[in-house]
């Protein structure tokens, strides 16, 4: 500011009033006209009325037993929750799939992008941009089509991964991929992870190439080998950036419903079925009351999480 | 550092292996879109043994390609444009004045980021606003969904443009409209772009409003109309490819050219500094 002031010496008298009190209160209140609170309104709005709105009456409605076949809606207390937890209808078990799709997208996405993203700045001098292109292009692609093909690349008859695994004389691994009911989800995992390792694998390069190279330097000239170098070098800095990517992983594990709607659907049977799929069936059916309770439950989850998340985004905001 | 050269030409190998195999899904439609019917049953990577341009003309012609194009392209377009403006505007606002209020709407805006939708709840919102089953509904619901990261990726990017700028600016007898959309907003422009870059994408990407929100199969954009087309010519995986690739095309063109702003926009919220 000082700097700046010197400059210019014509600067605005406003700057240097400041530390005057009856300056700061005339100041704050023409804050208010040049930075008008009706431009936060529209984005208020909007947020308010399409994602507030609906979450907190979902919350009014799980302790319903609204549903489509009648104008009646019943104070039920916990009975919906009720129905979830108790094991009658297969709740738990899509509760329990999701927490494997999160767990298991999580490990793999962290440990593959964190594997790719130290071989583009290790060991990969040429078409470092183009790698990350290519790797990052599956993230950006619709996911309806991205089930569509994966569908057909995972076909037990004419899939290309069998016809591969037979052509390499290794037909004894071709599974039914999407279709057996031990393996499908794990199928969804793996294609999830294809989609999805790039972004991962962007944001911990972006924080690899943020640390400084003088570290590595000192490091080699006091005899670390690269192993050393990564595990007191590289993972102690970069542990801010995986926690970012581990709770942008919860986050989306937790709520994921398109990849297994357009894979299985659910199928075979209640195999790979995950929360949001179900709310999607049982909103088809009707059942709003245990619909709403079931995004509730993931709802409380993700508040949870999402303050966590807050925190983090906003760490440097604060230090400030 | 010290690389040996077979070492480097290993690593170098290995980063090639994993960009073909990722590519490979990807390769497979452009590949099949090409072949007859008969060559592309099994999706196989072989190249075609002729190249059959017309499952392009065939495919727009009986998968009402040109209305579900422009279906697309107003609810990306239309939703790009206000969500990011709006997310502009406030995030601008609560950046430079900072009260306590506006402390806590920014932090209750960027909760926004982590919140599920609630799509039972959402429908009945629609149904209320007699949004369900129009076009300004899906534009009105994505524009919705940008703004939470909205806030957040442009609130960051604000404290970066001087103060002095709005103070000369006000001197010159500018009021906040001026300031904030002669003065501020090109100076805005780089992170505006990643935004509208992302968001473009996000909404040409998404299927699951339309699945809810729209009957009328007129209304669909690119992606359901595939869908319904792969339900209609489930056994042309020619066709289908072709259908496929000319949906992804404005993806693979806009992901291509703004890649640079694509991925600053994504590391800027993870990596600071």
């Amino acid at each position: 500011m000082e700097t700046k002031a010197d400059a210019k010496p014509e600067a605005q008298p406003g700057t240097k009033s400041r530390p005057d009190p009856v300056a700061r209160i005339k100041s704050k209140n023409k804050r208010g006209h040049t930075y008008p609170f009706y431009f936060v309104a529209g984005a208020l709005i909007l947020y308010t009325v399409f994602s507030v709105i609906p979450g907190l009456t979902g919350l009014l409605y799980s302790f319903t037993d609204w549903n489509s076949y009648t104008t009646d809606v019943h104070w039920v207390g916990l009975d919906n929750f009720a129905t979830i937890f108790s094991g009658d209808e297969n709740y738990l078990s899509f509760v329990k799939n999701t927490l494997v799709f999160t767990a298991l997208t999580i490990i793999l996405k962290t440990v593959l992008g964190l594997a790719f993203a130290i071989l583009l700045t290790e060991g990969v001098k040429k078409l470092t941009n183009l790698h990350r292109v290519i790797v990052y292009l599956p993230a950006v692609l619709p996911m309806l089509v991205v089930g569509l093909v994966f569908k057909s690349i995972l076909n037990p008859q004419t899939g290309l991964v069998n016809e591969f695994l037979r052509g390499i004389g290794l037909g004894g691994l071709a599974q039914k991929w999407l279709v057996d009911a031990n393996i499908a989800l794990y199928s969804i995992i793996g294609v999830d992870t294809w989609k999805g390792v790039g972004y991962i694998m962007v944001i911990l390069l972006a924080g690899i190439q943020a640390i400084p190279k003088d570290y590595y330097e000192a490091g080699a000239i006091d005899g670390a080998n690269p192993w050393q170098r990564f595990w007191h070098i590289t993972m102690p800095l970069l542990t801010p950036v995986i926690t970012v990517t581990t709770v942008l992983n919860l986050l989306y594990g937790l709520k994921v419903f398109d990849i297994v709607y357009v894979l299985t659907n659910g199928g075979p049977g209640y195999a790979t079925d995950v929360v949001f799929t179900s709310v999607f069936k049982e909103f088809g059916q009707g059942r709003y009351g245990v619909a709403t309770a079931l995004s509730t439950l993931l709802f409380l989850i993700m508040v949870v999480s999402g303050y966590f998340v807050i925190r983090l985004m906003t760490r440097k905001d604060q230090a400030e | 550092m010290r690389t040996k050269p077979f070492k480097s030409i290993g690593f170098n190998l290995l980063a090639i292996v994993i960009s073909v195999v990722i590519f490979i899904p990807i390769y497979i439609i452009i590949v099949n879109s090409l072949k007859t019917k008969t060559d592309a049953a099994t999706m196989g990577i072989g190249l075609p043994t002729s190249l059959h341009f017309e499952n392009f003309s065939t495919v727009i012609e009986k998968g009402k390609l040109g209305q579900s194009f422009l279906n697309s392209m107003l609810y990306s377009v239309g939703s790009t444009i206000i969500g990011t403006t709006l997310a502009a505007m406030g995030a601008f606002v609560l950046s430079r004045n900072r009260t306590r209020l506006n402390r806590f709407l920014y932090l209750f805006l960027i909760m926004g980021i982590a919140l599920p939708t609630n799509y039972v709840t959402l429908t009945q919102v629609m149904q209320v606003t007699h949004l369900i089953n129009t076009q300004l509904g899906i534009i009105i619901l994505h524009a919705a969904g940008q703004i939470p990261f909205g806030i957040f990726l442009i609130y960051g990017f604000v404290q970066n443009i001087p103060r002095e700028l709005d103070e000369a600016a006000i001197v010159d007898g500018c009021g906040p409209w001026r300031l904030f959309f002669v003065v501020i907003m090109p100076l805005m422009m780089p992170v505006l772009i990643t935004l509208s870059v992302l968001s473009f994408l996000g909404a040409w990407s998404d299927f699951i409003a339309p699945l809810y929100f729209l009957n009328n199969s007129d209304l669909w954009p690119m992606t359901l109309a595939v869908y319904n087309f792969f339900g209609q010519f489930q056994s042309d995986w020619s066709l289908v490819s072709a259908d496929i690739l000319l949906t992804i095309l404005p993806v693979l063109v806009v992901y291509l050219l703004a890649q640079r702003f694509i991925l600053s926009g994504l590391t800027s919220g993870a990596v600071k500094g």
